[in-house]
């Protein structure tokens, strides 16, 4: 063998540098695919109908938006463990059992739901009293899809910040990413609290129940709005087709519609009054704007 | 206790043997399983699944498997086969025929110890004898 330990070194160095390269080069095309993963995704750019929903916070009090509530959480068979003892404890807490809560719309103060708008001086009293109605953002850049680890919950064509059920593992990332609080995970087996009233009612057998070990919340009443399928410009939605808060609530309170057409009536809204986002600093471009 | 004198071990050794093999007497001596046979109402005799009924019996769960994913994730509920359109979902299509979960999925599923997890979420219809 006509090798010494000096060519050894020279060839094995020689190769290294070679797979390193190509190694490092696969990384860097690896991290620009993924930039481009962060960004609004272009699919749901080429689609034409991003679901938004504009909420009138001068035409809603707290019974309203409880109204609301109520509609969303019967349809949807979300428990109610308000009168339920607390995990771990035995005994409901003062005030409800907030812990185990599980919400898809709910109500909030004014300083909660837009905590960066509400450090400012002098805000009207009538503003600062009234109650808000929250729910999930729907975001178009949400961040709950970026860390979900397994793609349960995703960008659907219509621009609903979807969740695929069958495939959450609990992780609970999408908790820590969301900005707005809305996304409850099931601490206890809905189906086998003997106490669970389904949102305040019997269970509706249409929709699923979930199990222990997911994260929900609200999904935009896909189930109602995917009847009308894809609107041509300027059709609104039926009765039957818009989701269920918006028809509880008090006439034009919640508007609802296609923020993609220009001729939509939600577009109209948004040009004739002036709105706020939840949190904008955070960059997640949400889909519910609202009226103070 | 005298391990090294010849008598225990033999004892042991049968011991061994009889419980290993207790399975294949015990299924010697009782009747054997009749293989489950899952129940066909008699207002669906003679109708037409969404596919046919052979190729159901082997590839139900990839069908459902498929569409769970195109309904929740494409929006897309529309089955077609052969010109026939079907609403893909599990308890308003499969549930609406085969009527009785316990006597139609059941059946099959304990016998074969398959424990698919659809109704931990979703609600049986309620089932008619």
């Amino acid at each position: 063998m006509g090798i010494n330990r000096r060519d050894f070194l020279k060839g094995f160095g020689g190769l290294c540098a070679v797979a390193g390269m190509s190694a490092s080069s696969g990384l860097l095309t690896g991290r620009t695919a993924e930039a481009s993963h962060g960004e609004p995704s272009s699919s749901s750019d080429k689609s034409t109908v991003r679901w938004g929903m504009v909420i009138d916070t001068r035409l809603m009090g707290e019974e309203d938006i409880k109204k609301c509530a109520e509609a969303c959480h019967k349809a949807h068979n979300v428990p109610d463990y308000s009168k339920v003892p607390q995990l771990g404890h035995g005994e409901v807490p003062e005030g409800g059992n907030v812990k185990d809560e599980i919400k898809w719309i709910w109500a909030a103060s004014f300083h909660s739901s837009f905590p960066s708008t509400a450090t400012r001086e002098f805000i009207a009293e009538e503003v600062e009293k009234n109650k808000v109605a929250l729910l999930c953002n729907h975001c178009q850049n949400p961040p709950c899809v970026r860390v979900c680890p397994t793609k349960a919950t995703f960008k659907n064509e219509q621009g609903i910040t979807m969740m695929d059920m069958h495939r959450c593992i609990g992780c609970r990332f999408c908790m820590a990413g969301c900005p707005y609080g809305a996304r409850s995970f099931n601490w206890r087996d809905p189906r086998k609290d003997k106490d669970t009233l389904w949102g305040g009612g019997p269970i509706t057998p249409d929709f699923p129940t979930r199990e222990r070990g997911v994260v929900e919340k609200c999904l935009f009443c896909y189930e109602r709005i995917e009847k009308a399928g894809a609107p041509a410009s300027g059709q609104e939605l039926l009765p039957e087709q818009v989701p269920l808060c918006v028809k509880a609530a008090p006439e034009n309170a919640i508007v609802f519609g296609n923020l993609k057409d220009p001729n939509s009536g939600i577009r109209e809204v948004l040009a004739k009054n002036h709105t706020i986002v939840r949190k904008p600093e955070a960059g997640t471009n949400p889909s519910v704007f609202y009226i103070i | 206790m005298n391990f090294t004198s010849k008598g225990l071990p033999l004892t042991v050794v049968i011991v061994f043997v009889f419980v290993m093999l207790a399975p294949v007497w015990m299924n010697l001596s009782g009747a054997p399983v009749k293989k489950p046979v899952p129940e066909i109402a008699d207002s669906i005799k003679g109708k037409e699944c969404v596919r046919s009924a052979s190729w159901m019996r082997a590839n139900h769960m990839q069908l459902l498997d498929d569409w769970r994913n195109e309904v929740v994730r494409e929006s897309d509920r529309d089955d077609v086969y052969k010109d026939k359109h079907t609403d893909k979902s599990l308890t308003r299509t499969c549930l609406k025929c085969h009527e009785n979960k316990t006597n139609f999925c059941d059946r099959c599923h304990t016998y074969a110890s398959v424990k698919p997890f659809c109704w931990t979420c979703h609600v049986v219809p309620k089932e008619k004898k």
